[in-house]
């Protein structure tokens, strides 16, 4: 697999003027596929998931609801298909020590409704979705803004309206891949009217996107969600086609059987049953690019045998001991990539070849060494289980990682089947499961700090095996204080060197999106989050 | 009959309690907390989770629950669903879609079923007879999801004669396909009875009688073999109605419909309490009512029942 | 059932001659169930369909029991090296996606389908049977009360709460739950066949003459009502265990029924659809065990029903 290197954001966050600024000038980065001008009409269809929750951008954390959002609301900054941020609403993003951030809004843009785009609309959005009483899903967004509580509602003094185009954002400490965030949908701005019945605008938000919802009953749950262009947009995101109809499928089987069939335009989950044959039915309408997903499994710091020397022997051992190369190939047909760390390879700043990698290499002679040598510390006793849940299509290669383990080491091994994410959701959080579990990590926004922050921090949000080390922290803290991203990045290096000796989880491979188009659709592009480019599709 | 459709109804009501706090107390001890999964793969902040549990009543014992659940009822408030939606508004959304789907099912199952069986039953043991015995046999041995899939496959993608899912657009054409999987298994019962049923009524006293009488074979047939014959086939299809309108949890999944099976599997998964117990109680009616009209019907096909 | 021979007159009878009494009691125990079974078996013994069946279930068991004798392979052996390879010598179905050898797999996964099905046919039979029998020979309230605690199970799809209980056991599924569960809520129908056969049996001229001789209701019920209502129990339960064994293959695709760690056909079968196209011969070998075995235990119904029905014996 070759690496694709993001060119957009390796110039350098300036100290004074961010660089964003000046993305916004250059004209996005649309790569035409097929050299037609101009835009289409035709309505694109495509597949997605009925979202789980209102349509409100900061309760709204999952892909059905994400895909949807990304349509109808415009954020400060955009992602292109590379993951490089544009300017969008915002004019510029100005700081100076990365703690107190200016950020000026271009003028003339207005939400569906006609009320203009200020200050106000972010900063109450951002506040609503802050407040605790809210119980806002994506509410852990705003924790690094002054004012951020989780024990009592209050409101976020750190943001500060200047004037109807101008706000500042001051951040409890230095965080310089803050503005890289504000693309995310946590952070759209909200019309005055959502906060009069924010159960109502969830069910028909009015937003500021390319696209807009026609009238009430676009929403069909369970069915279908159809967006018109928006006529009022002035961003980049310019719609090509006549309008997107985002059709639910309960199962991604019955989506690539539309797909076959001609009744979908665009599918971006092609199942694993069809691993086999897509490329065979879809030609070069297949579609197989690495994307922000890094799959791993964690080892609990204090599950039995996997502590202290002994265990680190034993996590370096399993580790050895995965045919990741066999597993992507004969389980995945080459729609996974093997994990050379624990970022991803879409995500600027992303180094295959860092000291202590090759702990992800198959070597099953150093595997058992390594292995043997704990048994002389402390001998093993008991099974290597790797908990899943069943309803997310894991088990295929949880039983292949299982049997390869099993194969090398000589020691029992299995895969520990939940029903339901849920179920392994409750496990985790409770602390109460017994063996190695799953994780998978999807980036929010293209960072190497959200790949990592947020997992190996002590105490952070999803740390879910409790691993700590205070060199750790410390690495992160310098790298989030850094004053540009390559700066960052050389410290988040660090970091993964030392995660590589403690292996904390074990990576295993980047999920890659895996879709394809039909023959109704031009101009396909996969973006760096997995989900198509819609707004560029033409269909005649 | 007015009399009897009375108590009939007020046996409705037991039932009816008990059914529902069965579910309610199943789906409570569902293990996993369904507001952990809502934070998604990074779990959610404990103070936030703590207020959506509040919201719900989650935190309440589970008999607080399920009344505070029969309360709304009174109301026709059903409670809302994690996402905010009425649960009135997502049965409605639902069941339309379902009842069709089932309807569709119940008509190639009926029809075929008993047009099927009858000929078997005439002819039995002849070519006709064993070759759709069999048949009857392996629909019933092969699990459905294998033969939903491979007609999808076939009929849906390959040859392209149908639609391969459904979706929106719930119409005839659409749910042809799903409803002979969904009846597939039922058709063969209904063959199966039927078969069985013409063949021993044809021995009976009354058709020899009716035979001597000198009526047409097609009368004989018609009138006294057949409906005699719909009696055990009338009761199956009635209790048929209510297990193809919650047996389509995989049907449903396979095609791509809207419907009950499909809310119902996935409220489960995430232990959302009114939107499942809400559903269920409704398919636990149309059983009850199904059973009611069946047992009604039986005074029309044979003459010697009388309620009083 | 002509209601008006009550057993004033019988019991008159009774005070008469013990001897003959007995006899009479010996003759109402003994001969119409071994004539019903004997008469049955003098048809069963001259159908090909139950030799078949017969021969095909009695293979099913031995392979369930001792798998051992029909492969050496070990069935959780697999290499994903040899991940769809075609058959081989020693390998005679090929690999399936894990590598692992189909053969010993299908033949490893018969004990858990089929003890999956004869348990919970045991369990529903033995439950069914007792609520029936129950409801159906002491009538009254009681009757009301079992039958409405049928309907309520009755009324809830089994797939559906199966769906619901298997959640609850999440970690701990094992072929004793997906027994419990399919046991717990496929009942009703053995109760209420159960509850029929009894409510004509029970007014039976030779249950009339039992009660007048004195004989107890529970003992009644046991000795004289039970075997002449099991004609009909036996043949829905041969069906009814196959129904189980695709029950259970169904909440395997849905990823609740046994966990993969168990060899079984079901859970095979969840895992092969995803090589429906690809790779269908993986999934044709499970299926096609699942499907003969199914079929073999319907076809034994079917002919049972057949041997027991007098009316289909005439010709």
């Amino acid at each position: 697999m070759k690496i694709r290197r993001i060119g957009g954001l390796t110039a350098a966050i300036a100290v004074s003027a961010l660089a964003l600024a000046a993305c916004s000038s250059s004209p996005s980065a649309t790569t035409t596929t097929t050299a037609a001008s101009g835009p289409s009409t035709g309505i694109v269809t495509v597949n997605g998931s009925e979202p789980q929750n209102p349509l409100i951008p900061t309760n709204t954390n999952e892909t059905g609801g994400g895909k949807l959002l990304t349509l109808l609301f415009a954020g400060l900054v955009y992602y292109d298909a590379k993951g490089a941020p544009h300017n969008e609403v915002a004019d510029s993003i100005t700081t100076s020590d990365a703690t107190t951030y200016t950020i000026k809004l271009k003028s003339g843009w207005k939400f569906t409704n006609g009320e203009p785009v200020t200050s106000k609309s972010f900063v109450d959005a951002w506040n609503y979705g802050a407040k605790l009483s809210n119980k806002q899903l994506s509410s852990y967004f705003f924790e690094g803004i002054q004012g951020f509580s989780y024990d009592a509602d209050s409101d976020l003094t750190g943001l500060k309206i200047v004037d109807d185009s101008t706000f500042t954002v001051t951040l409890k400490q230095p965080e310089a891949d803050f503005p890289l965030r504000l693309g995310y949908s946590a952070f759209y701005p909200l019309p005055s009217v959502a906060f009069k019945d924010m159960t109502a605008y969830g069910q028909d938000p009015i937003g500021d996107g390319p696209y807009m919802f026609k009238d009430a009953s676009a929403w069909e749950h369970n069915v279908k969600a159809d967006v018109v262009p928006n006529p009022g947009y002035i961003g980049d995101r310019k719609p090509m086609n006549g309008g997107v109809s985002v059709k639910f499928y309960t199962s991604q089987d019955a989506a690539y059987q539309d797909l076959l069939a001609n009744n979908l335009d665009v599918d971006d989950a092609i199942p694993d049953s069809a691993f086999g044959v897509y490329k065979t039915d879809l030609g070069d309408r297949a579609v197989n690019q690495p994307a922000a997903i890094f799959q791993s499994f964690t080892i609990p710091q204090n599950l039995a045998h996997f502590t202290g020397a002994e265990g680190n022997l034993r996590r370096q051992a399993i580790s050895l001991s995965i045919d990741r190369k066999t597993i992507t190939d004969k389980i995945f047909q080459g729609t996974r990539t093997p994990a050379k760390d624990f970022t991803s390879p879409v995500i600027a700043g992303y180094n295959p070849n860092l000291t202590g990698s090759d702990v992800l290499d198959f070597n099953p002679t150093k595997a058992k060494d390594l292995w043997a040598q704990a048994n002389a510390i402390a001998p093993w006793s008991g099974k290597f289980t790797i908990g899943y849940n069943a309803d997310g299509g894991h088990q295929a290669w949880v039983d292949a990682v299982a049997n390869s383990i099993k194969n090398t080491l000589g020691i029992d091994a299995e895969g520990s089947p939940y029903p339901t994410f849920k179920d392994l959701r409750t496990d985790i959080t409770k602390r109460t499961i017994k063996g190695a579990f799953r994780t998978g990590w999807q980036a929010d926004y293209p960072s190497l700090y959200n790949f990592l922050g947020p997992i190996y921090g002590t105490g952070a949000g999803s740390n879910d095996g409790d691993y700590s080390n205070p060199q750790v922290d410390a690495l992160l803290k310098q790298g989030l204080a850094a004053k540009s991203v390559d700066a960052a990045n050389k410290y988040f290096d660090q970091v993964q060197e030392i995660l590589f000796k403690d292996l904390p989880a074990i990576p295993l491979w980047y999920s890659n999106v895996t879709g394809g188009y039909a023959t109704t659709v031009t101009n396909v592009q996969f973006g760096w989050d997995s989900v198509p480019l819609y707004y560029a599709i033409k269909k005649a | 009959m007015a009399w009897y459709i009375g108590r009939r109804l007020l046996q409705m009501i037991p039932v009816f309690l008990g059914a529902t706090l069965l579910i309610y107390f199943m789906v409570f001890a569902l293990a996993g907390d369904p507001i952990a999964a809502l934070g998604g793969e990074r779990g959610l902040n404990p103070a936030v989770a703590a207020q959506l549990r509040e919201h719900y009543h989650l935190n309440q014992p589970f008999l607080v629950q399920y009344l505070l659940w029969l309360k709304g009822l009174l109301t026709f408030d059903f409670g809302t669903s994690f996402s905010g939606r009425p649960v009135r508004d997502v049965m409605a959304g639902a069941f339309p879609v379902t009842i069709q789907l089932a309807f569709v099912a119940l008509f190639f199952e009926a029809v075929f079923g008993i047009a099927v069986g009858l000929v078997s039953g005439l002819r039995k043991g002849k070519l006709f007879d064993s070759t759709f015995l069999i048949v009857s046999l392996v629909v019933i041995a092969v699990p459905v999801f294998v033969i939903g899939f491979t007609m999808q496959f076939l009929v849906g993608v390959k040859l392209g004669w149908l639609p391969p899912t459904v979706g929106g657009n719930v119409n005839i054409r659409t749910l042809l396909m799903p409803g002979i999987v969904l009846g597939s298994v039922s058709f063969a019962y209904v063959l199966r009875l039927t078969r069985t049923s013409v063949a021993e009524n044809m021995t009976a006293d009354f058709v020899r009688t009716a035979t001597a009488k000198g009526l047409t074979r097609r009368r004989v047939v018609t009138v006294h073999v057949l409906r005699n014959s719909l009696i055990p086939v009338v009761t199956f299809l009635g209790a048929d109605l209510g297990g193809l309108m919650g047996g389509a949890i995989v049907t449903e999944g396979i095609f791509n419909i809207p419907g009950v099976g499909n809310t119902l599997y996935h409220a489960i998964q995430q232990s959302e309490a009114p939107t499942v117990v809400s559903m269920v109680t409704v398919l636990v009616m149309v059983y009850i009512f199904a059973n009611l009209l069946v047992d009604l019907l039986y005074a029309a096909l044979d003459p010697r029942i009388r309620y009083a | 059932m002509p209601e008006t021979s009550r057993p004033t007159q019988m019991h008159f009878f009774a005070d008469l001659d013990v001897e003959i009494l007995e006899q009479v009691d010996t003759v109402d125990e003994t001969a119409p169930p071994a004539s019903l079974w004997h008469d049955a078996w003098q048809s069963l013994r001259v159908r090909p369909i139950f030799w078949v069946s017969a021969f095909l279930i009695l293979l099913v068991v031995v392979v369930a029991a001792v798998p051992r004798l029909f492969t050496s392979t070990d069935p959780s052996y697999c290499d994903l090296m040899s991940s769809y390879n075609p058959p081989g010598p020693g390998h005679p179905f090929g690999f399936d996606r894990q590598g692992c050898d189909i053969y010993a797999r299908t033949i490893y996964g018969a004990r858990a389908s089929v003890t999956v099905g004869i348990l919970t046919t045991i369990v529903v039979v033995v439950l069914g049977a007792v609520v029936g029998a129950l409801a159906g020979f002491y009538g009254k309230w009681f009757d009301s009360l079992l039958s409405r605690i049928t309907d309520i199970f009755f009324a809830i799809p089994l797939v559906l709460a199966a769906i619901v209980v298997m959640q609850v056991f999440a970690t701990h599924r094992n072929v004793f739950t997906v027994v419990v569960v399919l046991g717990v809520f496929g009942w009703p129908q053995i109760a209420r066949i159960t509850r029929g056969a009894v409510m004509s049996v029970k007014n039976a001229d030779f249950i009339t003459a039992a009660t007048a001789l004195g004989v107890s209701r529970s003992r009644n019920l046991i000795r004289h009502v039970m075997p002449n209502a099991a004609a009909p129990i036996i043949v829905t339960a041969t069906v009814s265990l196959g129904i189980f064994i695709v029950a259970e293959a169904t909440l395997s695709f849905l990823g609740i029924g046994l966990p993969t760690t168990i060899v079984s056909w079901g859970a095979d079968i969840a895992k092969a659809q995803t090589a429906l196209r690809s790779q269908p011969s993986v999934l044709f070998y499970p299926a096609g065990a699942l499907a003969l075995t199914v079929l073999s235990f319907i076809m034994m119904g079917d002919a049972v029903r057949d041997a027991l029905d007098p009316k289909a014996r005439k010709r």
